[in-house]
């Protein structure tokens, strides 16, 4: 048992100096930027343009279910009613600081994370990523430095995007099913508006953001054992991005709030 | 550790082909030679320069030297045909799309397949993704050329059109030329020397002729193809 523990305890720390390492070689490729900028802006495309209907379904569909509930439990605390009034400003709070960076986040470990793993792997397997080295490509610098640099800018993009989506599916909810008016909706939201919960909501999508393409990147790259390791690999990078997500959710939570 | 006290030098303008079993080590003897897998201890000299000692910066420069033909030729699948070729030519030199576009034309000309610049990986054959494989190796003029098993997979026409090829190439290229293959057909046309490995170790080094006379066994049961010794 204690042998198991500290297998565990050693791979886990291994995993955190290769993504380490990862991350050093990608910030020294950040010199290419420039140069590379065609293949960053076909990532941002693929990761930010060709995530918005999963993110606009999701985030319709959280701030309709965060108004929603949001109204059962306060009338569930207060018996009069008029805490509705609030409604606007306590959704949009949730919507801001955790619903929208979370939720987008994940979508986008699921969708971008593990294809990213998928595709990397293929490439592996296949010795594609071998064959950049031999033509003196460093795959570093070709495959994940634009994956890292468009899943980092085009999160927080996300988020924003779902945020203001959100907030329209909970005031749809508002107005239809729970009789707020639009300016009483609205008003809510504007007079409890805080700068910083956006603030707070962005800085978590950069870390997801980041965080979910490095992981995809470094199971990817790393990938062994033909058809069956990138199978792996795409559910590893689902599976550990959505952890990171979780984690670095209730880590960065306490450092802001 | 499948080598084990390799000592083998390749001139300048040779046709080495090292032969040996499946799983003896031949194609993770390539992979040393061009830097992908370093080895747990020895050298290997390119151009008097010890590539195990080097980092990524000079690993890169070496290997501008080098083109390489992979098994499966692994092309790039997002990429079509002209993308693949002419990449190494985008990533390392200043020429315009223009010019990339008319050197690549050019190779795939050298390599019989004039006018597939616009195909995908998926739509073609494996002769012909041999065959860009080969035009991508080619595309900056190495000095040296890897071909990790050329023919295996193609039918005996399309392989014998791959080694014709590999020898134009040489003779027109001056090139130095190292192939792994277990194809007897191929070392005896294309060869200018053999090395045999077995069991981590160069157990024959000599020309084609010197191979067919050879009485050593292990070299002549592999040579006649025959599973057991008689």
């Amino acid at each position: 048992m204690s042998a198991w523990i500290g297998r565990r305890i050693l791979a886990f720390f291994t995993e955190v100096g290769t993504l380490s390492v990862l991350m050093y070689r990608i910030l020294g490729s950040s010199l290419y930027a420039w140069r590379d900028r065609k293949l960053i802006l076909k990532q941002m495309l693929e990761i930010g343009v060709n995530s918005l209907p999963l993110v606009s379904v999701v985030s319709i569909f959280t701030g309709a279910v965060a108004s929603w509930q949001a109204a059962y439990q306060f009338r569930g605390v207060f018996s009069t009613g008029m805490s509705l009034d609030f409604l606007g400003a306590a959704v949009s709070a949730a919507i801001l600081i955790e619903l929208a960076p979370v939720l987008a986040g994940i979508v986008v470990a699921g969708r971008v994370g593990a294809s990213i793993a998928a595709e990397l792997g293929t490439m592996r397997v296949t010795e594609q990523i071998d064959a950049l080295e031999t033509l003196a490509i460093d795959p570093v610098r070709y495959l994940a430095a634009p994956r890292f640099v468009a899943g980092w800018t085009m999160l927080p993009i996300l988020v924003i995007y779902a945020s203001f989506v959100a907030h329209m599916g909970a005031y749809v909810v508002a107005y239809l099913l729970l009789d707020i008016s639009t300016s009483a909706f609205f008003g809510s939201v504007q007079r409890h508006f805080l700068i910083y919960n956006v603030f707070s909501g962005l800085v978590k999508a950069l870390v997801f953001g980041g965080g979910t393409a490095l992981i995809g990147c470094s199971i990817g790259i790393r990938t062994t054992g033909g058809a069956e390791g990138v199978g792996r690999s795409t559910i590893n990078a689902f599976v550990y991005s959505s952890a990171f997500i979780l984690i670095a959710d209730y880590i960065l939570a306490m450092i802001l709030f | 550790m499948v080598l084990r006290d390799v000592n083998l030098t390749i001139h300048d303008g040779e046709t080495m082909v090292v032969i040996g079993c499946s799983g003896c080590g031949k194609t993770v003897l390539l992979r040393c030679i061009i830097g992908l897998i370093k080895p747990y201890s020895g050298k290997i000299i390119v151009d008097d320069e010890d590539i195990c000692q080097m980092d990524r910066r000079n690993l890169f420069r070496i290997r501008k030297k080098f083109g390489m033909l992979f098994q499966g030729a692994a092309l790039f699948d997002s990429m079509t045909v002209e993308e693949n070729i002419g990449l190494a030519l985008r990533e390392h030199t200043e020429l315009s799309p223009a010019e990339v576009r008319k050197k690549v034309a050019e190779k795939l000309e050298v390599v019989g397949l004039p006018g597939i610049e616009n195909k995908k990986p998926a739509e073609l054959s494996g002769g012909m993704k041999k065959r860009v494989g080969l035009a991508r190796a080619l595309i900056m003029d190495p000095q040296i050329v890897l071909f990790d098993e050329p023919t295996t997979g193609l039918d005996p026409i399309m392989a014998d059109s791959i080694n014709n090829l590999i020898m134009e190439t040489h003779n027109r290229l001056n090139i130095t030329s190292i192939m792994v293959t277990h194809d007897m057909a191929s070392v005896f046309k294309v060869a200018n020397r053999v090395a045999m490995l077995t069991n981590g170790k160069i157990i024959f080094d000599g020309s084609p002729k010197e191979l067919k006379k050879t009485q050593n066994p292990a070299v002549r049961q592999f040579v006649e193809g025959k599973a057991v010794i008689a």
